[in-house]
């Protein structure tokens, strides 16, 4: 589905991935993990298609089709769903405006027709009840006022409701309460198919804990530098990042649980 | 004196058609007249070394051969125009203006309640001169359009409450224009007794492409604890120029809200003052501005807190495409002895190409200490996170931009009290963004 070969990007002259391969195929469940600075967000905002990034070097191909060259609407038509890291607050734009449009668009470009007012309504109330989520909140702005935490509801109730066949979540588990985090695992979990693909940026376990991967990357200096099955997950949480890291200089070993976000 | 060459054509204009003016057989107008002529005899036109007129000059005004005053337009013709341009024909009180004539036949107004009074400026200085006379003897804060409407004010129109009267319906004042190559100088007359209650629409339209200036000036008077609403909109046609003076005057208790909706024009200018002459006032002045290509839209805007215990709050918002400039001069002054003063002023706008222009200035003077006033002013351009936002969830990039535009509209469109003029306004903003019937339900 999607296979990414060699890929450099720069922000402002500064290189931040550095000749990235990833191959992720329908059915599977991605986990990339990595200290701050690693890359792993702009490697999640390059594939939806934020254009304050300059691609230098390698190629994606996602479909077949080389998905560098689709703009970022086209893409999301395509099935790439990106949920956020901080999701975007748009005031004077009501969530269930936006949601209409964005499903309708998608349904366009697949020649299906637009859902009549019932139809999309039915759907909405259903993924929102999945999402524990007040049918209050349609009617607010985009993100707007909204909690940390509702935040990151509504981008997986935005997944849950355009079905995207590969989903990029951008630390989606990140200001969670355990509470939140199992709703939002939820989300994630029901949209898991043979069909679709998810790749979970996470600087956490725990997530892993609740959607578990089938496979998990490290990333570091702008590639991937160690992949394994979810247990490699648990030995990060264990040992860190330091130990896989190319010039283990000021990478002291650690324990505990928050030794994975150094 | 300034723009010599156009002064002497305005008084050449005026010794032709001053003696068949309304209420020309009134020496006390007349001596108005004479002295607002007189005054701009000595003045000329603003140029922009005025510190008024630094940002907006009216050269483009002067170049054109307008003639003052026009003659009794096709009524009929207009018809069609009006039925369109009229918010719910079926609701309110409609008075309508062709060519800055009164049209009897095209307006309707609905039973009012006892005492009050709503018809033709024209026809109540025939009728009723001595209640006048005192309002519009006492304009306040004489500018040069404003001495140039009182010598030429032709017709316009005349509301007058008696205490306590409140008028349900929405009073609309349609004023179209469909005559190039004219001077138009209109005077509306708003007087509101004690405890008295209105909202009153001005509604300029003009005919597509006609060439004119429309001098409009409003006066509105406000007795104790009288409330009026004003609501502008302004579409004049694209090559017309609007020049419009809003005045309201402020008695204990009373509340004034001033909304200025400025979509038309090559170029509009608007002095939108209230003056809070005794304790107690209240006043809201909002306003929208959007403009494209050429166009130049100026308001100024003045709060003058001269008693103590008054509130204000201002709220403009602007949207600039292509060349456009905008203006926004927003004055608030706090007197000595007005105590408990509260002021809040700000103004946003959005500009959406690199040609686009806008100055924006607060202005406060405040000379008492127990007052809270604030201020803000941005300026920005669409903002790129949002609009990967949208795109990112399937949404072309023009409509992206243009809902976040109409986003930014609808701040101010959402605190129009009218129902009807804040539908109309929807329609228009959606009219202008590509796939409009997908933002429908944008609010």
């Amino acid at each position: 589905m999607l296979e990414i070969k060699n890929l450099q990007v720069r922000v402002e002259q500064k290189p931040i991935l550095q000749g990235l391969d990833l191959t992720v195929n329908a059915g599977e469940v991605h986990a990339i993990m990595g200290p701050n600075g690693s890359g792993k967000s702009t490697l999640a905002q390059v594939l939806a298609g934020r254009d304050n990034f300059e691609v230098t070097g390698g190629s994606v191909s996602y479909l077949g089709q080389d998905l560098l060259a689709l703009a970022p609407e086209v893409r999301a038509r395509e099935g790439i769903f990106l949920g956020f890291q901080y999701p975007v607050e748009i005031p004077g734009v009501s969530n269930v405006y936006l949601l209409k449009a964005a499903l309708n668009n998608i349904r366009k470009h697949h020649g299906l027709p637009e859902l009549d007012a019932f139809e999309f309504m039915n759907l909405i109330k259903q993924k929102m009840k999945l999402m524990e989520m007040n049918q209050e909140l349609l009617y607010r702005s985009v993100n707007q006022g909204f909690s940390g935490g509702e935040k990151k509801r509504n981008e997986v109730l935005q997944m849950a409701v355009l079905e995207p066949k590969l989903a990029l979540l951008d630390e989606t588990d990140s200001g969670l309460d355990i509470d939140a985090l199992q709703i939002v695992a939820r989300g994630i979990n029901a949209l898991r198919s043979p069909e679709r693909a998810i790749v979970m940026v996470t600087h956490y376990q725990r997530l892993l804990d609740y959607v578990v991967p089938d496979f998990v990357h490290v990333l570091s200096k702008g590639r991937i530098i160690k992949s394994g099955g979810k247990e490699l997950a648990l030995e990060l949480e264990q040992r860190g990042y330091g130990w896989l890291e190319p010039n283990p200089v000021a990478a002291p070993a650690r324990a505990g649980a928050n030794g994975a976000a150094a | 004196m300034k723009n010599p060459e156009a002064v002497e054509r305005m008084l050449a204009d005026h010794a032709l058609i001053g003696a068949s003016l309304p209420g020309a057989g009134l020496p006390w107008l007349a001596r108005e007249r004479e002295e607002a002529l007189a005054r701009f005899a000595t003045s000329g036109f603003p140029t922009t070394h005025d510190e008024d007129w630094k940002y907006t000059s009216v050269a483009p005004i002067l170049r054109q051969a307008l003639v003052a005053g026009a003659s009794v337009g096709d009524a009929d013709a207009a018809a069609g125009l009006i039925a369109a341009l009229q918010l719910e024909p079926q609701a309110g009180h409609w008075l309508v203006f062709v060519d800055g004539h009164h049209a009897p036949q095209l307006s309707s107004l609905k039973p009012l309640p006892a005492g009050v009074v709503l018809g033709s400026l024209a026809r109540a200085l025939e009728q009723e001169p001595t209640q006048l006379a005192p309002h519009l003897s006492a304009l306040t804060g004489q500018t040069v359009f404003g001495d140039l409407n009182t010598a030429f004010m032709a017709d316009g129109a005349y509301l007058y409450l008696p205490d306590g009267a409140e008028v349900e319906e929405s009073v609309h004042l349609l004023f179209l224009t469909t005559q190039s190559g004219v001077a138009l100088h209109s005077r509306n007359l708003l007087i509101a007794g004690a405890g008295a209650r209105a909202t009153v629409i001005e509604h300029h339209a003009g005919v597509a492409g006609a060439v004119y200036l429309h001098n409009v000036l409003t006066q509105i008077a406000l007795a104790e604890n009288a409330a009026i609403g004003h609501y502008k909109l302004q579409q004049e046609s694209a090559q017309a120029f609007h020049v419009a003076g809003i005045h309201a005057s402020q008695q204990q208790g009373s509340r004034f809200e001033s909304h200025s909706i400025s979509l038309g024009a090559r170029l509009a200018r608007n002095d939108i003052a209230t003056v809070f002459q005794a304790e107690g006032c209240d006043a809201t002045l909002n306003g929208l501005y959007l403009a494209a290509d050429g166009q130049h839209v100026d308001h100024h805007t003045l709060v003058d807190h001269a008693a103590p215990a008054g509130s204000s709050r201002e709220y403009y918002r602007g949207v600039l495409d292509g060349a456009a400039r905008a203006v926004f001069n927003g004055k608030v002054i706090v007197r000595p002895g007005a105590q408990k003063t509260n002021a809040q002023q700000s103004n946003h706008n959005l500009l959406l190409s690199c040609d686009a222009e806008i100055d924006t200035k607060p202005q406060l003077e405040i000379y008492a200490d127990d007052v809270q006033c604030t201020h803000g002013a941005t300026v920005g351009q669409i903002d790129e996170q949002q609009r990967f936002y949208l795109r990112s969830r399937g949404i072309d990039d023009a409509v992206a931009q243009a809902l976040l535009v109409h986003a930014f509209a609808h701040d101010v469109v959402e605190r129009i009290g009218v129902p009807s003029l804040r539908q109309r306004l929807e329609q228009i903003l959606l009219a202008r963004l590509p796939q409009a019937g997908h933002l429908g339900e944008a609010a």
